[in-house]
Order: structure tokens, then C-alpha cells, then sequence
């Protein structure tokens, strides 16, 4: 089984959500976490660990995914594309219309559902980071001033960890594939920037810009952006893990779960980083460069030409000179 | 000092001088030269201005670079770079970013400053032959200054090369494609150049050359061409727009002592504060960002500075399917060698060829210190208009990618759109323009012929209401009636019935012909003639049309 490591894991098979939230509010409830997160990494580790190309699926679950949950929100959100066993779908010429789920692993789904890339909306050349979709939007606005609005909507967030996590699970048991990474492996502060960066320039900026700006791709497909701090480290690691859409996979033998962190360090801190120079004028190189250059450089020039030849002096006239 | 009108305060200076050098009769005339007042004469002196910064802080930058391709351990205060090893060049430039008091700043300024040089050069140049003040006796300065553009870029690409930085070293690694490319010599060209194989060369003196050619010969012959640029100009007395008081033998505006050099001052602190408040407050260049060069990485998005965006682009659009070709043994890059040669090679030595061209066909040798508005050179102005076109798209397309991923629209679909712009584009705006020159030419007829519409209404007796026109002001008309009526083609034959040498054979036909479309739609503009403007301007299209251009003449 797959399992995830956030902190709520083990009381969640049939316990109430309210009771979660009342729980982790408990005095105790800090160092449970962390006990469980050192025993997930500990599971997750031993894992990862054995030479094999791909992370494949770390079976120590100490608390199980619901399965049955996660088995309903495939059905409702999407066996429509997929097939109601996950093998994927092809239209009447043969051409898949959505791939088989089979193997791509509970990363792959944590990914694509918390992006809101899947369940996609309309199929294209490559699907969009969006808002999730209710059921799974963990991104949702909890700081409410009133209590019962704030309950209702930490309820509805930890709702929707849960689907992920079921679903996640629910996939994974289908033909397992790697697993989500710890908390502790995509943690930017423990990553070697330095390295990251050499990484990051051969491997990455070639598609995402060495700022992690995005860019073009053939096909009407793109690098997306990675500068936005909605991307979180948990999917920056999935992301190189599992190699979404256009992107190439790198397996544990290509980047080490060392290499993903030094490269989520890298990102982390690049777009944290302030720009020295003053306006990063969108961090993308010489094009915006040239674009200021013109507008604000010659355009200013221009107006006090305009305004310092419109000066007539008082006294003295113009002059003929052969 | 005897001369009643030498200002005061230039007296006494003169006076000293004169004592010691015998300069005063030089000083005296000089002082008082008059310069006319037109924002757009302006555009030159921002690269003047522009380029006396980059000196200043191109000097102050080279006490703290280091040309070499020495490798080394970065180990200064921009912490993610901490640990990585790098060239010496590289690390001196992060040194100065960072470690140095204002290194960043002056580093800023420098390169905005060579954004804005380069910018202000073109911007003056399409003045410059928008007003046909490229026109004998100026051809020369007209060629300097394409010269110095040239050169400009080639300052430029050395110069953003020096960091060594992820940027830049693409560039390099371009150019050396680019001088690989040439057929022959091109492996040659490319090794002296490196000085061994790319990246560093045999002996990492790759940088090290880049700086001398950066920071000594080309500045050199720069200011070589400035000091040139500016003592022919000084000669030449500046061209002036068409107003009351000007004529071809006479300036009229103000005195350089005190009034322009006052507002030339002035303006050389306005550039300065530009560049200023550009370096403080947008960041230009940001080599930590970029990381060190590794001829393993590459970003997306790598882009040239603006003056080799044209170079970029067609790079990009240029098709790489055969365009490659292998003869006896010997590869041709087709593919590399037309895009960095051919649309520049359009489009600079066009510029260069195109006053002698003009003064071909027309057979207008006279001398002009009056400028043309651009609408009274149709043709000039389409053709103008044409290559900044095709210059622009060019341009564009260097920035596809860019432009394909802030306007979600699709990559290919830009690159294919740019190959076909790139032709239509240039034919599109010429025939816009011309059209639109001689739209403005007839409105000037009809202002010149009937006045301006008053905006008052008068009823007739018998009840008609018309509009009432009155003649325009002074102002108004002596910049209408500027231009010139279009030469008269010259005839075929003399008056006995000898073929002109001008006309013979197939040069001489070519001419001809030439002439005769740059001048078969001319639109006649005279101050009270009856009937003229727009009737009249039709009348002469159909005449000529039918194969007689003699009524041109008038």
C-alpha cells in the first residue's frame, strides 16, 4: 500500500473529520506528528533505497488509504476518461483519449489532482494548472475571523487531503508505482543550492527558464511556470519523479532524491530571492531588457528633447548663420 | 576682444587662449554656430551622451574585472552560488555585483547605457533618412554612422560576452557557429578568433581577447568615428526642417554659446539621469541568475541583447532542411551562413547604397540642408518603412519563444508565421505607406490650393450653405509649400535626336523606368493655382499612366 506522510494520517480510516481537527489540537498532537513523520521517513527511506530505477511503492503503510472513498471518487471524477479499471480509453481510430492509470503511482495522481490539472476540464495540447475542483481543493481560504465559518472550511480542506490521499491509494494499489515523498525529502532548506543550481542549468532551464520563468515547448505545449509559490516542493519532487505531460521523467538513478531536493532547494530560494538590481522586469533575460530599453529609456530621452527644444529663451533671438 | 557681439563671459577665456594659441578667430566663429531646434535632432546626441557613459563606467568597471578563464571556486557573499566552480571572469563580475560598493550599479548603468546607445543610434538613423538628411553633402557622415552601429553591435556582443556567464556563453557559442559558417575560412576564422577550440580556447585566451577588443579597439575606432561624425556635422552646418527664416544657405536657430550649450548640457544630464534612475531601479543583465557558462546547459528564452535580436531572428526562422550542403568534402552551412549574412547585408548595406541609388535615379545632385517631410518622399519613405518592417519582424521572431509563452499561441505557428511576414510584411508596408504619404500630400494640395476649413458655415443668398476656407497660417504654409515639384525625367534623346548617355543601354533604362516610378504619382502643391489638389493629383496619374510623363514638370 501507499501511503502519504501528512500529519493526520492514522486517525483517519472511519473517524469524523471534526474529530481530526479537534485532535490536532490536542497538546500531544505535535509530537505525534512528528513521531510519524520520522516513521514515515524511516518506511519511506528503506524504500527508496534499494537500486531500482523508479521509486517504486514504499509498502509500509502503517495507516491504509480508503480505499472504498478513493474507489467513489475515481468513479464520479475520472473513469469517465480513464475506464472504470483505470486501463485507459481510446476513441473509435485507436487514438488514446486519457492513458491507463495502471503503474503511474500515487505520486502521479497527488500531482495532477493538487495542481487541479486532473480531472481536466478540456482536452488540449496540454492541461493547465487550475483550481482544483472542490472535492479536492486543498488550497481553500481557512482564515476566517468566525469560528464556524473556519471550522467548516478546515473541515472541507482536510476533506479534501483525504480524497487526494484515497485516491492516491486507490490508484496505487491498482499497480503501484512511486509514492508521494516525505515531507522531510522535498524540505528546500536541506538541499546543497549550489548543486542544485548546476542541476538545475543542465537539466531544467533548457524547458523552464533559468529563473524558472516557463516557456515555450512544440505543439502548443509549454514548460509552466515554477516561480509561483503555489507550486509547492511536494510537487516540484512528484513532478520530476513521475515526469508529467511533456516533461521527461527523472528516476531515482537519473536524479537521486538527493539531486530533487538540491533542485527544489534551487527553485525555493531563486524565487524567494530578491531581485539585487531592482525590477526583475519579469526575470525572462534580454527581451524585457530591450522592451524598457525603448519604452523608458528612448521614450524618456525623447520627452526632454521634446521639452528642453520647446524652451524658448527670453532674451535672445535666433541667429542666421551662412 | 574687439567684436562687439562676442558674449562677455566668453571674452576673457578667449583672450587667455588667444595670447597662447592664436585661437580666438577659431573660438569667435565657433561659439556663435547656430543650431536649429527640433526635438528630433536630439536623437544623436543621446548616443553621444550615452556612449561618454559607457566610457565612465566601463572604466570603472575594468578596475575590477578580471579577463581570464582561470577556473576557481566562487566563494564570495551571493551564498547559491557558494561552492561552484567557475572562470575568474565570471567570479569578478559576481565580485563586482556584489562585493564591490556600487559595482552593481555601475554595471547596471553600463549596460543600459549600451542598450540605450544603440537604441538612440537607430532611432537617429531613421531620422536621419526619413528627412533625407542623408542627402549630399552628407553621405558620409550617413555611412559613419551605419559604420558605427555595425560596430556598436560587435562592442556589444563582446562586451555581454565577458562575464562568461549561462547567457552569454550561448552567444558565443553562436558566433562561433557564425564563423564556422563561412565558407573556406570559416574553421580558420573561428580558431584565430578562440584561439583554440571553444569554449575557453588552447590557452583560455578567448576573454582575455573579447576585453582588449572591448574595452581598447573598438571603443578606439568608435570615438575615431564620433570625433569624425561630429567635426564633418560641425562643417556641415546641421540640416534644419523647412520654416520661415531657413533657407539652404542659412541656419537660423540659436547660438551654440549660450542657449545650445546650455540645452545640449542639459541633455547630456537627462541621459545620464535616465540611465541613473534605469540602473537603480530595473535590473539589467542579472548574471547571478544566469549561473556560470557550461556548455552542458542552455535556458529557454536565451536571447541576445535588442541590436542582435534581428540576428536571433533569423537565425530561428531559417529552415535547416537542406540548407546544408556538402561539397567535396567540405560543408557549407547554408543554413547558419545566409540568416547571419543576407537580412543584415539587406538591410545595412541598402542603407549604405541607397542615397548614391537615389542620386542615380533622380539626378538630383544638388546640395540640401533643408529636410524633407517624410510625405514628400513618398517612395523614400515606403522603402524606409519596408525595411524597418522586415527589420522588425526579424526582430520579433528572434523573441518567439517569449512571445509564445506570454500570449499562449503556438511556436511553430510563429515561426511559420514570421517566414512568410518576413516577405509580405515588407511589400504590405510600402504600399500603406506610399499610400498614406500621398494621402497627406493631397490634404497639403487642398490646404495649399483651398485653405483650411474654417469650421464656419455660411448660407448663400439662394440658400446653399458651404463651409468657409481660410488661407493657412504663415507657419503652416511655408512647411506645405516645402516641397519640391519632382524632377522632370530627363529626355530621351537631345535636341538632335542623339540618344542621352544618361538614358543608353540597359543601365539607362533601368534608370528611366526608375524614375519614373518613384515621380509618375507626384502630387502637385502650389499656392493659388485653380483646380488643384485632388482633381489635379488624379488628373497627372492618369496622364502618366498612359505612358507621358512630360506635364510632370509644370
Amino acid at each position: 500500500m501507499i501511503r502519504p506522510t501528512s500529519n493526520d494520517d492514522k486517525t483517519r480510516t472511519g473517524i469524523s473529520v471534526k474529530r481530526i481537527t479537534a485532535w490536532r489540537r490536542r497538546p500531544w498532537a505535535g509530537y505525534a506528528v512528528v513521531l510519524a513523520a520520522l516513521a514515515a521517513i524511516a518506511g519511506l527511506y528503506a524504500g527508496f533505497s534499494p537500486k531500482t530505477d523508479r521509486a517504486e511503492a514504499a509498502g509500509t503503510a502503517d495507516a491504509q488509504a480508503d480505499l472504498a472513498n478513493g474507489r467513489q471518487l475515481f468513479n464520479q471524477n475520472c473513469a469517465s476518461c480513464h475506464g472504470l479499471n483505470a486501463e485507459g480509453t481510446k476513441d473509435a481510430k485507436g487514438k488514446p483519449i486519457a492513458p491507463s492509470l495502471l503503474g503511474v503511482g500515487a505520486a502521479s495522481v497527488d500531482f495532477q489532482v493538487s495542481t487541479g490539472r486532473m480531472p481536466a476540464m478540456n482536452p488540449g495540447a496540454q492541461m493547465p494548472r487550475k483550481r482544483p475542483i472542490p472535492v479536492f481543493d486543498t488550497e481553500i481560504k481557512t482564515d476566517y475571523s468566525e469560528p464556524e465559518k473556519r471550522e467548516a472550511a478546515e473541515k472541507q480542506k482536510a476533506q479534501a487531503e483525504k480524497n487526494i490521499h484515497d485516491l492516491s491509494g486507490y490508484i496505487a494499489q491498482l499497480g503501484g508505482g512511486p509514492s508521494i515523498p516525505t515531507a522531510d525529502q522535498v524540505d528546500p532548506t536541506k538541499g546543497d543550492v549550489a548543486l542544485g543550481g548546476k542541476l538545475f542549468r543542465t537539466n531544467c532551464a533548457q524547458c523552464h527558464n533559468f529563473t524558472g520563468q516557463g516557456g515555450a515547448l512544440t505543439g502548443g505545449k509549454y514548460a509552466p511556470e515554477l516561480s509561483k509559490s503555489d507550486v509547492t516542493p511536494t510537487q516540484m519532487y512528484e513532478a520530476m519523479l513521475t515526469g508529467p505531460q511533456a516533461m521527461p521523467v527523472f528516476n531515482d538513478s537519473t536524479l537521486t532524491p538527493k539531486d530533487k531536493q538540491a533542485v527544489i532547494a534551487y527553485l525555493v530560494q531563486t524565487r524567494e530571492e530578491p531581485n539585487a538590481g531592482g525590477n526583475g522586469l519579469g526575470r525572462i533575460g534580454p527581451v524585457s531588457e530591450g522592451l524598457v530599453g525603448w519604452l523608458v529609456g528612448v521614450g524618456l530621452m525623447v520627452a526632454a528633447a521634446m521639452w528642453i527644444t520647446a524652451k524658448k529663451p527670453k532674451k535672445l533671438k535666433k541667429l542666421k548663420n551662412s | 576682444m574687439s567684436d562687439a557681439t562676442a558674449p562677455k563671459a566668453v571674452a576673457g577665456p578667449l583672450n587667455f587662449l588667444d595670447d597662447r594659441l592664436g585661437s580666438t578667430n577659431f573660438f569667435q566663429r565657433n561659439v556663435k554656430k547656430v543650431f536649429p531646434d527640433h526635438w528630433s535632432f536630439m536623437l544623436g546626441e543621446i548616443a553621444l551622451y550615452s556612449f561618454v557613459i559607457l566610457l565612465l563606467t566601463g572604466t570603472f568597471l575594468t578596475l575590477w574585472f578580471h579577463p581570464s578563464m582561470e577556473e576557481v571556486v566562487y566563494n564570495g557573499s551571493y551564498t547559491k552560488l557558494k561552492g561552484v566552480q567557475m572562470s575568474e571572469a565570471y567570479s569578478s563580475a559576481l565580485h563586482i555585483s556584489f562585493d564591490v560598493r556600487g559595482g552593481l550599479l555601475m554595471r547596471q548603468i553600463h549596460h543600459w547605457a549600451a542598450v540605450l546607445f544603440m537604441a538612440s543610434i537607430l532611432a537617429h538613423m531613421l531620422r536621419v533618412f526619413f528627412t533625407g538628411a542623408y542627402r549630399k553633402p552628407r553621405e558620409l557622415n550617413w555611412l559613419i554612422g551605419i559604420n558605427m552601429f555595425i560596430l556598436g553591435m560587435l562592442e556589444g556582443l563582446f562586451g555581454y560576452s565577458l562575464p562568461d556567464d549561462l547567457l552569454s556563453g550561448t552567444g558565443l557559442r553562436i558566433t562561433q557557429g557564425v564563423a564556422e559558417s563561412i565558407p573556406l575560412v570559416g574553421t580558420y576564422i573561428y580558431m584565430f578568433l578562440f584561439g583554440g577550440e571553444f569554449p575557453a580556447g588552447q590557452y583560455g585566451d578567448l576573454i582575455p581577447r573579447l576585453y582588449a577588443i572591448h574595452i581598447l579597439l573598438i571603443p578606439g575606432v568608435i570615438l575615431g568615428l564620433v570625433t569624425a561624425h561630429m567635426m564633418i556635422m560641425w562643417h556641415q552646418k546641421h540640416t534644419a526642417m523647412p520654416s520661415k527664416n531657413q533657407s539652404n544657405e542659412q541656419v537660423y536657430g540659436y547660438p551654440f554659446y549660450p542657449v545650445f550649450m546650455a540645452k545640449t548640457g542639459a541633455y547630456f544630464l537627462f541621459t545620464f539621469g535616465v540611465l541613473a534612475l534605469l540602473g537603480a531601479f530595473a535590473q539589467i543583465n542579472p548574471i547571478w541568475l544566469f549561473g556560470p557558462y557550461d556548455p552542458g546547459a542552455i535556458s529557454s528564452g536565451s536571447q541576445p541583447d535588442w541590436y542582435m535580436g534581428v540576428l536571433e531572428g533569423a537565425l530561428r526562422l531559417m529552415p535547416g532542411q537542406g540548407t546544408e550542403w556538402v561539397i567535396w568534402g567540405h560543408t557549407i552551412s547554408l543554413n547558419v551562413l545566409i540568416p547571419a549574412t543576407v537580412p543584415l547585408g539587406i538591410v545595412f548595406g541598402g542603407a549604405m547604397a541607397w542615397p548614391f541609388i537615389e542620386q542615380w535615379v533622380t539626378g538630383d545632385k544638388r546640395r540640401h540642408d533643408i529636410n524633407d517631410r517624410p510625405r514628400n518622399a513618398p517612395v523614400r519613405t515606403a522603402i524606409g518603412m519596408a525595411a524597418v518592417t522586415f527589420y522588425g519582424l526579424l526582430w520579433l521572431a528572434g523573441a518567439n519563444d517569449v512571445l509564445a509563452d506570454k500570449f499562449h499561441v503556438s511556436l511553430f505557428g510563429t515561426t511559420w508565421f514570421f517566414r512568410f511576414a518576413i516577405f509580405i510584411g515588407p511589400v504590405v508596408a510600402y504600399i500603406v505607406t506610399k499610400r498614406i504619404c500621398l494621402g497627406l500630400q493631397r490634404k497639403d494640395a487642398a490646404v495649399a490650393g483651398h485653405g483650411v476649413e474654417a469650421g464656419i458655415i455660411v448660407m448663400a443668398p439662394d440658400g446653399g450653405f458651404s463651409e468657409r476656407h481660410e488661407p493657412a497660417r504663415e507657419d503652416e504654409m511655408i512647411k506645405i509649400l516645402s516641397k519640391e515639384k519632382a524632377r522632370a525625367e530627363a529626355p530621351a534623346v537631345d535636341a538632335n535626336g542623339i540618344p542621352a548617355p544618361s538614358q543608353k543601354g540597359p543601365m539607362g533604362h533601368l534608370r528611366s523606368r526608375l524614375q519614373r516610378a518613384m515621380t509618375f504619382d507626384d502630387i502637385p502643391i502650389e499656392e493659388h493655382g485653380e483646380g488643384h489638389g485632388e482633381g489635379h493629383g488624379h488628373g497627372d496619374e492618369k496622364a502618366v499612366g498612359s505612358g507621358s510623363g512630360k506635364q510632370l514638370g509644370h
